[in-house]
């Protein structure tokens, strides 16, 4: 057996300086020409956490009341500033559509009289921060039971008028329970500030996957994008 | 092993005594002079088997080096990484506080120590290099159970009393280096802690990650915040362990630096027992 050393041991130099130059190069950004490779493993995680973690059956722990976080302390965030309010909020209704066979367009009055769901839950931001909140809403799957999606609707499209932003969710974690059209927050119909008139919620998602403003919903074939996911948030930002 | 690498023979420095066999009276002078040095100095020893060269022995199989360097610039990234989402909540505990002790709380990591430049860059860095680090820890462990070498490694209770035989050795308690075969008492004890706390940081990693999916998993931590806090002090002992590592190798051993690259070793410990 001849060994080649000092070639060899050329060779590593070269690999470690180059892996901690490409390092050091890659602070500042993304990852460059990596971009791609890392949005793969994205896609990949997505699927990892959609087909394997996330469980319909699986919910999400409550609290008790004492437990919510001061409301004060609860953070709120949106595009538009100051907040995004409706002129005419009399005039609001949710449009329900897309690949369903009876579309429709909700008012508030009508999704008060739906069946709801009371929860005191932990909120989950990307960032890191956790936060206890009551919410109450309609179950997005009585929604969909309403409009009757057809067999190719595979994902759901939420759309605003917080300005562009919009949200893309797949059919299982929508059709999750705890997944829910939310028009109260601690008990009180919502502030402008937390999403008025109604917003989506879901304990198992992180909070940037929780559209407020909402204007509709539209069932498709084609996943949908994301305000925040189109810059590279993970898509799925199940929890 | 059948041929020594044609280098090592070309190198004198490398024939050297081999310092584990005490002179037999050492002077006053030797003895002070241990008492600066972190480890009695190589000098020519009046002890005429000290003379012969050190054997040239295989220490380190390829798998183990390729996981070791990968290792090295895989945890780096993430934790640089994990710097920069840290970057976006630096506090630990419920939004409000009180916050968990942490002396880094409300404050910012420079530039060049995170990876990704904003919050999801570090986040794609950070689960995308999950993989690679996840998967390089599971060959070296698998090789490890399946070529035996977890032998070597491995703490045990028996390894107690050596490591305290050992630490007295350091805090020049004992003269003689206690015998050892290819690593002391308190190494095993260091890469089996450490191999501990990389299986730790991957669990309060997903703890964190799924903390409703994996529940049972974030309750195992004390909850999420809690797993958080864990997933962030296993930074600083990754980060102080590595410090120790590496002055440990130049300052007693540092043939094992060749011995992790090439394989080889020609160093102070031959012995494989």
């Amino acid at each position: 057996m001849t060994e080649h050393p000092l070639s060899r041991r050329d060779l590593f130099r070269l690999g470690l300086t180059a892996g901690a130059a490409s390092l050091a190069g890659a602070c500042g950004w993304q990852g460059g020409p990596l971009l791609p490779l890392l949005r793969g493993f994205s896609r990949l995680n997505d699927r990892v956490g959609e087909k394997i973690l996330l469980s319909s059956h699986r919910l999400a722990p409550q609290y008790p009341i004492s437990a919510r976080t001061p409301e004060r302390l609860f953070p709120a965030y949106s595009l538009t500033h100051p907040l995004p309010q409706l002129t005419d909020s009399g005039a609001w209704a949710l449009e329900v559509g897309g690949l369903v066979r009876k579309p429709q367009r909700l008012t508030l009055e009508m999704l008060h009289a739906l069946p709801k769901v009371t929860y005191t839950v932990k909120h989950h931001c990307v960032e890191g921060w956790s936060a206890i909140g009551t919410w109450t809403g309609v179950p997005v799957s009585a929604v969909a039971a309403m409009v009757e999606p057809t067999p190719a609707a595979q994902y759901l499209r939420f759309d605003t008028f917080d300005r562009s932003y919009s949200n893309g969710w797949d059919l299982k974690s929508a059709m999750h329970p705890q997944t829910i059209l939310a028009y109260a927050f601690n008990d009180r119909p919502l502030t402008p500030a937390h999403g008025a008139p109604l917003r989506l919620y879901s304990p198992v998602k992180l909070g940037y996957k929780l559209t407020k403003y909402l204007t509709k919903m539209s069932f498709t074939a084609e996943r949908p994008g994301g305000y925040w996911e189109d810059q590279g948030y993970p898509w799925l930002g199940g929890v | 092993m059948t041929e020594p690498p044609i280098e090592d023979a070309a190198e004198p420095s490398q024939v050297a005594p081999l310092p584990t066999v005490e002179p037999a009276g050492p002077a006053p002078m030797a003895a002070a002079e241990e008492v600066a040095e972190p480890e009695p100095a190589p000098e020519p020893a009046p002890v005429p088997a000290a003379s012969a060269p050190r054997p040239l022995v295989k220490r380190h199989h390829g798998i183990v080096r390729i996981t070791h360097w990968a290792n090295t610039v895989l945890l780096a990234g993430m934790i640089m990484s994990g710097l920069q989402i840290y970057h976006a909540f630096p506090h630990f505990g419920l939004r409000g506080g009180p916050y968990y002790v942490n002396h880094w709380d409300g404050r910012y990591f420079p530039k060049w120590a995170r990876l990704g430049g904003w919050l999801a860059g570090g986040l794609n860095w950070h689960f995308a290099l999950a993989w690679p680090f996840v998967i390089s820890g599971a060959l070296y462990f698998l090789f490890l159970v399946f070529s035996g070498e977890w032998r070597s490694l491995l703490f045990r209770p028996r390894d107690v009393p050596r490591a305290w035989q050992m630490q007295l050795y350091y805090l020049r308690l004992r003269k003689e280096h206690p015998p050892q075969g290819k690593h002391n008492a308190l190494q095993k004890a260091a890469y089996s802690f450490i191999f501990v706390l990389g299986v730790l940081s991957v669990l309060t990693g997903f703890a964190i990650y799924k903390p409703v999916q994996l529940s049972w998993l974030t309750a195992a931590f004390g909850g999420y915040e809690l797993a958080r806090y864990w997933h962030f002090w296993a930074v600083w002992i990754f980060v102080a362990f590595t410090l120790v590592h590496v002055a440990l190798v130049f300052l007693v051993d540092p043939a094992s630096l060749r011995a992790m690259i090439t394989g080889w070793y020609r160093g102070r410990f031959p012995s494989h027992d």
